[in-house]
């Protein structure tokens, strides 16, 4: 028996993850690769937000870097065993989140953009000067992430886990969108009035997303902190949280399988930039722009829709 | 037995009053009509007993229960749904899925069962969808099961908002001109399809300006003009009230 439609992409995107490591033939090819999968996973779950229920979030670099520094602080000095850390930045990202968006999301308007956008710059400023805890801008050192006694060292095992996660992520976020809760998510974007009057709460349900996509960007903050061992508060600045909206808006908004190809994109450009560095952050601006002029739905979406008229 | 007793409700916008001072009763299981010129505030009116607007001043009983500054999803929850005279369609979905979201009080929203599509989830998905599916036969959208919201016609698009309402099974169904921009043929169509739901025991309040289709199938008409109460009676009353004649019906 075939599997269902709605995970055909899913076990392509494994079969990807299973065979890359026959193209990976360093290190660093597979810190590249690794850094892609982290990537993927934070804007499938700001996708939820942006892309499914129509609300943008201009500071989720600021829940990654909490939720990096929280793992760091915790299991560097304090000797927190590494998942507990990561809980502990789950709790504290959840909350923070859940606190600011209950007053915002019930505002009418943009508003959330705005307030995103303050908190990520707060939480980067307060990384970078409370260097008592988090070593400044000079960064800490993070040890390596165990869970059971069991350390995991190295990028190949790192791959095989962040492979799974990406699965994993991918298969909780087609689940939730083909679901009353998912439906009950787009129709906040689609009409918001709508959904009110067929019974949903929009206001519960644009917090409910807000910090579920917080915490996906907590937990691979804690994971990055971990695999890197070193931290710098620049993970948490508005450059990545404009980099994660990129992902998502070049790659496809409401389509899983596109923002984790805007994170691939958008991941290995860099790699060809290296000698244009100081202007990364206006190509990523212009890539913006572009897309959102040229290719509004996202490259995956218009590839589709271009192959069903083609066909039809 | 009344179903929704409006006292006294007013509503002002800056100065005006696009609501004022009204009065009357819709009984449980009849088609309740509202008519009035442009402007006359007929939408206003079903913002307000929807919870759009929070009224001015005045009273919404619902079964005695005062409903006024209820927001609109706990009415849903009380058997209130409507159709919006400029359509609320979600375009971001297929066109089934709009009907489905109308089953949203009647679903498991848990969302960790949505996260791993517990099998009961999937089960109730399931038959919430082929219950869409008949709704959509119902309203005459049998072609239209598989196509996206945005692929359909705005005659078509009218029809998939009352099979959205009557997935919430509503007690009172409000109709804002659901023949608006439709040709008489699509016309009688949602005529019949109104009666139908009538007779399944919804009761409706219904705007429309197609006088035809107005006076075939009330039991009740209101006549507003400038948010006040012109008239109020049976549909040969209001045809033969000469205030009618001259402010609206010319
Ligand atoms: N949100 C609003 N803000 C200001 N004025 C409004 C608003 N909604 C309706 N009105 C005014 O109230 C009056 C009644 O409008 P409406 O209820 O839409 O009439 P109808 O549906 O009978 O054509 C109009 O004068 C309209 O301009
Ligand atoms: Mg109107």
């Amino acid at each position: 028996m075939l599997p269902p439609k709605r995970y055909h992409g899913l076990l392509l995107l494994a079969f990807i993850i299973m065979i890359l490591p026959l193209f990976l033939t360093n290190n660093f090819h597979y810190d590249v690769a690794i850094h892609i999968g982290i990537n993927a996973i934070v804007v499938v779950g700001l996708n939820l937000l942006i892309g499914y229920a129509g609300q943008i979030s201009l500071g989720h670099a600021g829940f990654f870097g909490l939720g990096a520094y929280t793992s760091g602080i915790l299991t560097a000095n304090y000797a927190w065993p590494p998942l507990l850390a990561l809980g502990a930045g789950v709790i504290l990202v959840g909350l923070l989140a859940f606190l600011v968006a209950h007053p915002i999301l019930r505002l009418k308007g943009h508003y959330l953009a705005m307030a995103t956008l303050g908190l990520g710059m707060i939480i980067s400023i307060v990384l970078s000067t409370e260097d008592r805890y988090t070593g400044g801008p000079d960064g800490m050192t993070v040890p390596s992430f165990s869970l059971f006694g069991w350390e995991i060292l190295g990028e190949q095992n790192w791959y095989w886990i962040i492979g799974c996660l990406l699965l994993l992520s991918i298969w909780l976020a087609l689940n939730l969108i083909d679901s009353p809760v998912g439906r009950a998510l787009r129709a906040v974007h689609g009409s918001e009035v709508a959904a009110q009057v067929v019974g949903i709460d929009t206001i519960r349900y644009k917090i409910l997303i807000f910090v579920i996509s917080a915490i996906f960007a907590s937990i691979m903050g804690s994971l990055t902190a971990h695999y890197t061992g070193f931290i710098t508060p620049v993970i948490a600045d508005f450059f990545h949280s404009i980099e994660l909206v990129t992902m998502v808006v070049l790659g496809g908004m409401a389509s899983t399988f596109g923002v984790v190809i805007g994170a691939f994109i958008l991941t290995l450009l860099p790699q060809f930039l290296a000698n244009v560095e100081e202007y990364e952050v206006m190509i990523f601006g212009l890539i913006l722009i572009l897309t959102m002029i040229f290719l509004p739905k996202g490259l995956l979406p218009t590839l589709i829709a271009l192959k069903k008229r083609h066909t039809a | 037995m009344s179903l929704l007793k409006i006292e006294g409700l007013t509503k002002t916008f800056g100065g005006v009053h696009a609501i004022e001072d009204l009065s009357f009763t819709i009984q449980a299981g009849t088609i309740h009509s509202v008519i009035g010129p442009n402007g006359a505030g007929k939408t206003t009116l079903f913002n307000l007993i929807t919870g759009i607007y929070a009224p001015t001043s005045g009273k919404i009983l619902l079964e005695g229960w005062d409903i006024a500054h209820k927001p609109p999803y706990e009415l849903a929850k009380l058997g209130l749904c409507r159709t919006f005279q400029n359509l609320q369609i979600c375009f971001n979905m297929t066109a089934i899925e709009n009907v489905m979201m109308g089953s949203h009080l009647h679903l498991n929203t848990s969302f960790l069962a949505a996260l791993f599509r517990f099998p009961t989830l999937s089960q109730g998905d399931h038959e919430c969808r082929e219950q869409a599916a008949e709704l959509m036969k119902l309203v005459g959208l049998s072609k239209y099961i598989t196509a996206d919201a945005d692929s359909l016609p705005y005659g078509a698009l009218k029809r998939l908002e009352i099979a959205r309402a009557l997935a919430t099974s509503p007690r009172l169904l409000l109709l804002d001109e659901p023949a608006a921009g439709l040709n008489p043929k699509e016309t009688a169509e949602i005529d019949e399809v109104i009666q139908k739901i009538c007779q399944s025991g919804v009761t409706i309040l219904l705007v429309e300006h197609d006088m035809k289709l107005v006076m075939n199938i009330s039991d009740h008409i209101l006549v507003l003009d400038y948010g006040k109460k012109l008239a109020e009676g049976k549909a040969e009353e209001i045809r033969n009230n000469t205030a009618v004649i001259e402010a609206y019906l010319g």
